[in-house]
């Protein structure tokens, strides 16, 4: 009896369409694809995108330029120079990130004490060019300008879990 | 005036006009069709993978295949240095022309074929025979390891399923008693031959998907494998040629299977009700209704099946098919004698 | 007028491409013009009205034998040089066979006599509303059935021969049996477990399932054989 079955499946080619039959199922499913550069996919608060350098609310940057993060980085993709300032405080005079060696492992943000160097929700910030890539203290407070709703917002969602 | 045209059209030269007339008439749409049936494998593909497919380019991205061939024209032709140009330029050219001019004998109505001439199976099977040679030219003369391997798989891959095609047209032959395309689609008008003759329609739509080197037979392509297979070096518009050959041969195959076992242009249940109220519908909109059907399997199978690997696929050329067609045919032939219903049986 | 003028632009183009064949120095170019030979050969045969004769020609010819054809002279690593280096020394030799084989052929030809009704008979070769497929088949199936079917066996016992030949197992390819890969079931060869949370495999003592008996045995043998192979390999070395 289980040749008999054996043999008719064969010969039926049961195998065939019952393959056939899964790939028109799912030919008349919903579709996932998602329309990319006018949908995105959601991003989790922990994302770990472009960097950016933020500033306290009344306008001062945070950095203090304690270099944790340069001496944290694997990838020693972060370069800072240091000097006091006018008013006496210690601040940065180059703080440079080298877009093309990081590797975007969070340890820079992890390792600052004052939340100065974060990594930002952005990561569309393709070049045509290398040397764009090759980020310097304005770009960063640029970012960090421009993105700052956003990121403190992230870090009030991640703060439980901190 | 009308007179005048008409007069004109019997000279020989009329004639040539006619025919060149009649040629793009079939050809032009052809091309069309070849296009979309791109896209149509897009997305298909795509939406048995739950994707989209081509959505971008005009509405429901139905101009992506114009895209695609504004992109191919401006590609630079590359002529590897070690290839033999002539051949090299030619292999294109050759698969382009054969899928073109087999379309010459194909009855889209009932005499409405350019060519309608007495032995159409034969001249269509002879024409699919020789699909083989753009492959091993092209494989030759790129002179390249990869397409040489893919040519090599290729020649003999197609002149093995070509035996086992012959002896199932060889039985679509028998029941319908003429090699005539036209004779063989209206001797169906009481049944189609894909009702009797079931297992050799299955195996011919298979055969047909080795013969085009299509999905899961597409060995002489094998991307995972050899990249590309013959047509590695190939870019710009030479690779656009193999291209709508390949399309154009799987429309040709899909009008072919219509032809023998789906009556063609024949309104399916002839006799009864339904069949008078499908007998409204005109014949080319049945037959191009019938190879998008075959079509889309094709697609069908291309997104369900894995790629067969090269000992199985002569196995099942050779062990498989030829002796079950064989066997068909003695059974067939053998039924139509015992119950005298051979055609011109003299 | 035109079915004169495409006879004389096919006969051209044939002898031209068959004088290619014998002349042209690379062997696949050869082939190809061997096939552009074959096609025209069939342009002719459909002009003298033959066309089952030239499509079958085609088929045959241009789509499986000139294939292989081409298949084995692709494969071939020929060094021209050295096949062109004996040409003047065995010229006399072939010039010799040549002489003879033109003699014969004029004895042959200067001997032949023509059946009396054969001019009038080419005059009509198929009668009427047949095809000549029907004419073919109708004279093939019944005057000369012995023939073909002669023929055929021939071309069998050729085929069974070439089999033979070439067909031998030497055990030393692995060959995949289908139909036993396609018989196993689940329960052939799957056992389900249940381990206990924190047991190792080799606590529980189950490194694999256990095999039916008679796999056991085939696979023991097996190898035995390949440990066989090992040895006389070493030998070798």
């Amino acid at each position: 009896m289980a040749f008999l079955d054996r043999t008719a499946r064969t010969f039926l080619l049961a195998e065939l369409a019952s393959g056939m039959a899964l790939t028109l199922r799912y030919f008349f499913k919903r579709k996932v694809t998602i329309n990319y550069p006018y949908e995105k996919g959601p991003i989790s608060p922990r994302f770990k995108g472009e960097h950016a350098l933020r500033r306290y609310p009344n306008g001062e940057e945070r950095c203090i330029a304690c270099k944790l993060c340069e001496a944290v980085c694997p990838a020693q993709a972060i370069t800072i120079e240091a000097e006091p300032r006018d008013d006496g405080s210690r601040r940065t005079t180059r703080y440079d990130i080298d877009m093309t060696k990081c590797i975007y492992c969070g340890l820079c943000e992890e390792a600052c004490p004052v939340d100065a160097i974060v990594e930002g929700p952005n990561f569309e910030f393709a070049t045509e060019t290398r040397e764009e890539l090759m980020y310097n203290k304005d770009k960063l407070l640029a970012n960090g300008d421009r993105w700052e709703p956003e990121i403190a917002r992230r870090l009030e969602l991640d703060a439980p879990y901190r | 005036m009308v007179d005048m045209v008409l007069e004109f059209l019997k000279t020989p030269f009329g004639i040539l006009v006619l025919t060149v007339i009649k040629a793009l008439a079939l050809l032009v749409p052809l091309l069309i069709g070849v296009a979309y049936l791109t896209y149509a494998e897009r997305k298909v593909l795509g939406a048995m993978q739950l994707r989209k497919g081509p959505n971008v380019v005009g509405p429901f991205g139905l101009f992506q295949p114009f895209a695609d061939a504004i992109k191919m024209i401006f590609k630079e032709t590359v002529i590897p240095s070690g290839a033999s140009p002539a051949l090299f330029l030619m292999a294109p050219m050759l698969t382009f022309g054969l899928a073109m001019i087999a379309w010459a004998v194909i009855p889209v109505n009932d005499g409405w074929a350019i060519a309608d001439i007495n032995v159409g199976v034969l001249y269509l099977f002879a024409i699919s025979s020789l699909g083989v040679y753009g492959v091993i030219i092209a494989g030759w003369a790129s002179n390249s390891k990869y397409a040489f391997l893919g040519a090599l798989r290729s020649a003999a891959q197609m002149v093995s399923y070509e035996v086992s095609m012959g002896f199932i047209m060889v039985t679509v032959l028998v029941c319908a008693g003429s090699l005539n395309l036209t004779a063989i689609v209206n001797a169906q008008k009481t049944v189609w031959f894909a009702i009797p003759l079931f297992p050799m329609f299955i195996m011919f739509f298979i055969s047909t998907l080795a013969e085009t080197n299509r999905s899961p037979f597409d060995i002489p392509e094998g991307e995972s494998e050899i990249v590309a297979g013959f047509f590695v070096e190939y870019s710009s518009m030479s690779f656009a040629l193999f291209f709508l050959g390949e399309y154009a041969n799987m429309i040709l195959m899909s009008s072919m299977t219509t032809i023998l076992f789906l009556g063609g242009w024949l309104a399916p249940f002839q006799g009864t009700i339904a069949g008078e109220l499908f007998m409204l519908i005109p014949g080319p909109i049945w037959f191009i209704l019938k190879v998008c059907m075959i079509l889309f399997c094709f697609l069908w199978v291309r997104a369900t099946f894995p790629r067969y690997r090269y000992d199985q696929l002569m196995r099942l050329g050779w062990k498989v098919f030829l002796p079950f067609s064989l066997f068909y045919l003695v059974l067939v032939a053998g039924v139509l004698v015992f119950m005298g219903w051979l055609p011109h049986a003299a | 007028m035109i079915a004169a003028l495409a006879f004389y632009a096919f006969a051209a183009v044939l002898l031209a491409s068959a004088a290619m064949v014998v002349s042209s120095r690379n062997p696949v170019h050869s082939v190809l013009f061997l096939i552009l030979a074959f096609f025209n050969a069939s342009a002719l045969f459909v002009l003298a009205g033959a066309e089952f004769l030239a499509m079958t020609l085609v088929i045959v010819y241009v789509g499986a034998v000139a294939v292989l054809f081409l298949f084995v002279v692709m494969m071939l690593d020929i060094n021209f040089v050295q096949l062109r280096e004996g040409f003047q020394r065995y010229l006399p030799v072939g010039l010799a066979v040549v002489v003879v084989l033109l003699a014969e052929l004029a004895m042959v030809l200067g001997g032949w006599k023509m059946a009396p009704e054969a001019m009038n008979l080419r005059f009509a070769p198929i009668a009427a509303n047949t095809s000549n497929t029907v004419q073919l088949g109708k004279l093939i199936y019944t005057d000369y059935i012995l023939i073909f079917q002669a023929s055929g066996m021939i071309l069998l016992v050729a085929m069974i021969g070439a089999i033979v030949l070439t067909l031998r197992d030497r055990g030393l390819t692995r060959k995949q049996n289908i139909n036993a890969q396609t018989r196993r079931t689940p329960a052939d060869t799957l056992v389900l477990v249940d381990a206990r949370s924190g047991a190792g495999i080799g606590e529980l003592g189950i490194y694999r399932p256990k095999a039916p008996e008679s796999v056991a045995a085939a696979h023991d043998e097996h190898h035995d054989a390949h440990h066989g192979d090992h040895s006389s390999a070493g030998g070798h070395h």
